[in-house]
């Protein structure tokens, strides 16, 4: 029954909407009826993705943000985040850890790391000057 | 969020969701106390931290650069569960105290 249920959400790039979208995505994925700890690596995982599309991908506009969660067979949640913003040049030295391109030294650089270990999979493509796609998928161990 | 000098020490009891776009009007009222009272200790209590991201690892190594710069130590207080995962994640595990250290 739960098989292929789905959500689409647009959003613009604003910071005020990372909340929202990491809300939406595990409300909806609620439905797996998964652990309090899944709902927050899940959470933690779209504001990763999302802050990244506001900060690197839109560094000075604002445009859309593609969110598409989706319940795949009984257990998986899958979640693709996707812009048309700038692009990675260098998509393995961006999934450092530490790595960071911000100059102020405010972000840690750990998004990526936050999104490969609080996710079973992560994938991740890019084109310079087209945008990334970034698709997350993870196995919920339902509570009941 | 409230801030609490006590002499040596400051405490800023984080509270909410911390996230990139509210560690925007953060950083600001928290950076200001580190500079007019220098501390020796700088705690950052979670106690009361619904939900974190990375952005609130980016908050501690801020903070953490500016009270060093005036010889304090930074120590992360009533981390649990899902906050203290992401602090070991970083590697600042050796931060975390789980209670109050020596006034």
């Amino acid at each position: 029954m739960l098989i292929n249920n789905y959500i689409r959400l647009v959003i613009p790039s604003h910071s005020r909407n990372e909340a929202f979208a990491r809300t939406a995505v595990s409300a909806f994925a609620a439905q797996l009826d998964p652990t309090i700890e899944e709902i927050n690596d899940i959470k933690a995982a779209v504001s990763e993705a999302v802050t990244n599309c506001i900060v690197h991908a839109y560094p000075d506009h604002i445009a859309d943000i593609e969110i598409i969660a989706r319940i795949l067979e009984q257990d998986t949640f899958y979640i693709r985040i996707k812009d048309k913003g700038l692009g990675i040049a260098d998509i393995k030295q961006a999934m450092l850890p530490l790595f960071s391109t911000c100059a102020e030294g405010e972000r840690a650089g750990l998004g990526f790391a936050v999104m490969e270990s609080f996710m079973d999979k992560l994938r991740v493509t890019s084109r310079t000057g087209k945008g990334t796609s970034v698709i997350m998928t993870k196995r919920v161990i339902s509570k009941s | 969020m409230e801030i609490i000098n006590s002499g040596e020490r400051l405490t800023v009891m984080l509270s909410g969701e911390i996230d990139h776009h509210i560690l925007k009007s953060m950083r600001g009222p928290i950076d200001a106390q580190i500079e007019q009272h220098t501390p020796r200790q700088l705690i950052l209590d979670f106690g009361n931290v619904s939900f974190m991201d990375s952005s609130g690892i980016g908050l501690i190594l801020g903070r953490r650069r500016i009270a060093e710069s005036f010889g304090g130590k930074v120590f992360l207080r009533n981390a649990s569960g899902y906050v203290e995962k992401l602090i070991r994640l970083a590697g600042l595990a050796h931060m975390l105290i789980k209670q109050e250290v020596n006034r």
